[in-house]
């Protein structure tokens, strides 16, 4: 069972794209791969104004991911509390898991040669703290949420 | 090694707090300071480690040896480099004097240092890039209230309407200030929105008007028309604390809703409603008297009408309203010591006329583009010699020929910056200073209900042959013969002096990054603000006699803007949330993001110019060109063409943004000394420009 979610409060984003960058830069990755994405529908006039809501997308760490046992090396790898990582130094490289994913989230860092995803910032959340983007988020408008069962 | 270092961001210029984290000398996490913006921090903040990273920056001092702007460059020492600066300085003082000297720098909390440094040359010519930014604001506010426009901060988080007329601050974005346009929202405000397109601020506005380019101040009358009429405003605060109420209903009689409506193309009903609702939410009522208009011909009177539209909801000194930002002063501490205490004011006159030709203007910093004039005149006297600090009036000035050719009758241009700024590659030195974060810059204080002392400390070493500004201006006075007005060595030097009247000491700012000169937030009595206001009748003057005198009318008649020739497009330009102006344009993280800007054009226009999405369009001034790709959108009046301004730079070292996308101020040929003779701000959006679908688009492709 999955534990942890990102809820974006669409009436507060701002569409700044603030957290692609503040993923980015904590994970040190090069230009290229971007782990969460910030979009959004074009604009339609409600009422007289012209409007649109922006939509947040990373890694789903589906229940039942098809990127892990594709993965040749084992590196594609599930936690107990659901987040879905790539151990680096077992991967090879060889994107099988984009190619099972059905939405191709994982992609090539190119300075290392190897898949990388969003893992939650799972460093960041052992230590008790909050993902990068959620962290930064410029309008408080991510959300680190730990799902309940009911 | 890991540590933890209180800076400030100098990704733009609102300077947000930060913490940065540093291990083994790189910079793993940069987050909003937690004790004012709870960590949050836009796109730009967090790209500052690729700016530390990148290499393509100046990264020792350069002196030209090719012609201006032909990009031949000796690298040299520091020593070299200042010596040859110092000595070209003399120079010019000998043979024309010190006044022949200009200093120009970005503005913001730091700027005394380079102000004391250009009195201390001799010089009375400090300035800096206001004019083609916020002078109209800013003389506006000066008129009206006596204050400039700083004088007042806006308590929009507690407000239950803002009213922001093309301010488009959610892309500006100032982190503070954009979380208190969400909490507004969020608590049941509204937020109407006024522009010749729609924005990221006006997606989430609850009322918008789609106005005709040019047409602010018709809007703004004809509001303030409506509010007498339906006496929606306050009563009781116009009759204790301004002057000229009558005159001014007489003034805006013929200016009625209907005819505003009419004039901006907006329904009468609407406008009327809009009315109805403030006057029931006033005093927490907020009109943004703007920030960038330097745009129409009469964008100082438009901004002088919101400045009165805010007195007229009495929302002075209110919760939800406008406040008085309090300084050390109202805690009982003593301000920081400035560097301009120290240096004798020059006594000769400005050369840009601001204090004796233009006596309403604000002389602090005058008005930069003038400048070029005296240059191209010789009057009132030859200006020989023009030191921008992290200013790039190339990017930031229109008519980029014309600038060039007032710069040829200089003998010496540098530019001390931590980019190669397109004015820096058309100078004859290029001093490179150290990025913000490493460096160390001055303690601040900012205003506020609860002011704060503040400081930017180094976080890690230059990556290149880079110094920090405070070193720079230094090493350049003890050769200059005045290094002694600059008693410092070090920057743990400059914060003590400048700590010393206040009774705090360096220390003191290590646990948060700041010092907070107040526990409670201060607020002055709103029934006893005798003395607030700075004007000459120390009242609020919506009508300024003094001004009046000078022959600067407090309102003037509406002229409605010209509609553009058929075929012909007013350019009007402002800012993504992912970028700040030209300064980030190169920055891997954020050209990634936005490699390039587009025209937007109206959907009606764009069909009968057989222009579709994504085509190539060539955008035409006088003799200049631009092509970039357009973006057909219904919401955008047809009379205007929109572009993200700060694209199309031209220096090769910076090969992401080498000729990427197009730059709207060299396409504004002949607006250089277009200026708004009451505000001061020049006239950025009287350019019409002709769109046609371009050659490049592809229709065969020959290979081989």
């Amino acid at each position: 069972m999955n534990k942890y979610m990102l809820y974006l409060n669409a009436k507060r984003c701002i569409g700044c794209h603030g957290c692609e960058v503040h993923c980015k830069a904590n994970k040190n990755l090069p230009v290229g791969p971007i782990l969460c994405e910030i979009s959004h529908e074009p604009l339609k006039s409600v009422k007289g104004v012209p409007k649109t809501e922006f939509m947040f997308r990373s890694c789903y760490h589906c229940e039942d991911p098809y990127c892990v046992p594709i993965c040749p090396t084992g590196a594609m790898k599930k936690r107990e509390d659901g987040i879905v990582y790539i151990e680096q130094d077992k991967c090879i490289g060889c994107m099988a898991c984009a190619g099972a994913c059905p939405w191709n989230i994982p992609q090539v860092n190119p300075s290392t040669g190897k898949a990388v995803k969003c893992d939650y910032c799972m460093d960041r959340v052992d230590q008790g703290l909050k993902p990068a983007c959620v962290t930064k988020c410029t309008t408080r408008a991510l959300k680190f949420v730990a799902l309940q069962e009911i | 090694m890991k540590k933890t270092v209180w800076s400030m961001c100098g990704m733009c210029s609102v300077r947000c707090p930060i913490k940065v984290e540093v291990e083994d000398g790189e910079v793993t996490w940069i987050e909003g300071n937690p004790h004012i913006l709870k960590g949050s921090l836009c796109a730009k903040g967090s790209a500052g480690v690729a700016l530390h990273k990148d290499h393509e920056r100046p990264q020792q001092p350069l002196i030209r040896s090719g012609g201006r702007g032909a990009g031949k460059w000796e690298p040299v020492s520091w020593y070299t480099a200042l010596d040859y600066v110092a000595e070209k300085i003399e120079k010019i003082k000998d043979k024309y004097g010190a006044k022949a000297l200009v200093m120009s720098c970005r503005g913001g909390p730091w700027q005394d240092l380079v102000k004391a440094f250009c009195h201390a040359l001799g010089s009375p010519n400090f300035t800096n890039h206001d004019s083609a930014c916020g002078r109209n604001v800013h003389h506006a506010s000066k008129s009206v209230y006596g204050l400039g426009r700083k004088g007042f901060i806006y308590d929009i988080a507690n407000a239950k309407h803002l009213i922001c007329f093309g301010r488009n601050l959610l892309a500006s974005l100032r982190v503070a200030e954009a979380n208190q346009v969400m909490d507004m929202l969020d608590n049941g405000g509204s937020l109407t929105y006024v522009d010749v397109r729609q924005t990221l601020t006006g997606i989430k506005a609850t009322r918008f008007f789609q106005v005709r380019p040019g047409t602010d101040y018709a809007l703004a009358l004809g509001i303030i028309n409506e509010v007498i009429k339906q006496e929606a405003y306050d009563k009781e605060f116009v009759e204790k604390y301004t002057i000229g109420f009558d005159k001014m209903a007489e003034f805006v009689e013929p200016y009625t809703a209907d005819w505003a409506a009419k004039e901006c193309g907006i329904k009468v009903k609407k406008l009327k409603d809009f009315v109805t609702e403030i006057g029931g939410q006033r005093p927490k009522v907020i009109f943004h008297p703007g920030w960038m208009l330097s745009r129409y011909k009469d964008s100082f009177y438009a901004s002088r009408c919101l400045h009165i539209l805010n007195v007229l909801m009495g929302n002075i000194e209110v919760e939800g309203g406008q406040q008085f930002p309090k300084g050390p002063g109202d805690c009982g501490v003593k301000g920081l010591r400035t560097f301009s205490s120290n240096v004798p004011t020059p006594q000769d006159k400005r050369a840009d006329g601001v204090g004796w030709k233009y006596k309403h203007f604000d002389k602090g910093p005058g008005l930069f583009h003038l400048f070029y004039e005296a240059m191209m005149t010789g009057e009132p006297y030859p200006i020989k010699g023009l030191i921008c600090y992290r200013h790039d009036p190339f990017s930031c000035f229109p008519d980029v020929r014309t600038q060039k050719e007032a710069l040829d009758n200089c003998e010496l241009l540098v530019s001390i910056d931590t980019h190669y700024s397109e004015f820096g590659w058309y100078c004859d030195v290029i001093l490179p200073e150290s990025m913000y974060l490493e460096r160390e810059t001055p303690i601040a204080t900012q205003k506020g209900l609860k002011p704060r002392f503040i400081y930017r400390d180094r976080a890690v070493e230059p990556k290149f042959n880079t110094k920090p500004s405070w070193e720079i201006f230094k090493m350049l006075a003890d050769r200059l013969g005045f290094g002694e007005m600059f008693p410092f060595q070090t920057a743990e030097d400059i914060w003590k002096w400048q700590l010393e009247p206040t009774g705090y000491t360096i220390d003191d700012f290590q646990e948060k990054g700041f010092v907070s000169l107040t526990d409670e937030p201060i607020m002055y009595d709103r029934d006893n603000l005798e003395g607030k206001f700075k004007t000459e009748s120390g009242k609020i003057e919506i009508i300024n006699e003094s001004w009046e005198k000078l022959g600067i009318p407090s309102f003037k008649p509406y002229e409605s803007p010209k509609k553009p020739p058929k075929g012909r497009f007013r350019l009007v330009f402002g800012r993504s949330p992912v970028h700040a102006h030209s300064h980030t344009i190169n920055n891997p993280f954020l050209h990634e993001l936005m490699p390039e800007n587009s025209l937007w054009i109206n959907k009606r226009i764009a069909t009968r110019l057989g222009i579709s999405e994504g085509d190539w369009v060539d955008v035409i001034g006088d003799s200049q060109i631009g092509t970039v790709r357009a973006h057909v959108t219904e919401f955008i009046h047809p009379e205007a063409v929109y572009t993200v301004h700060g694209f199309g730079r031209q220096v090769p070292l910076q090969s992401r943004a080498y000729h990427a996308g197009m730059s709207d101020q060299k396409l504004q040929e002949g607006l250089l000394l277009m200026m708004d003779e009451a505000g001061g701000g020049l006239c950025l959006c009287e350019k019409f420009v002709t769109v046609r679908r371009s050659s490049r688009n592809p229709r065969r492709r020959v290979e081989l």
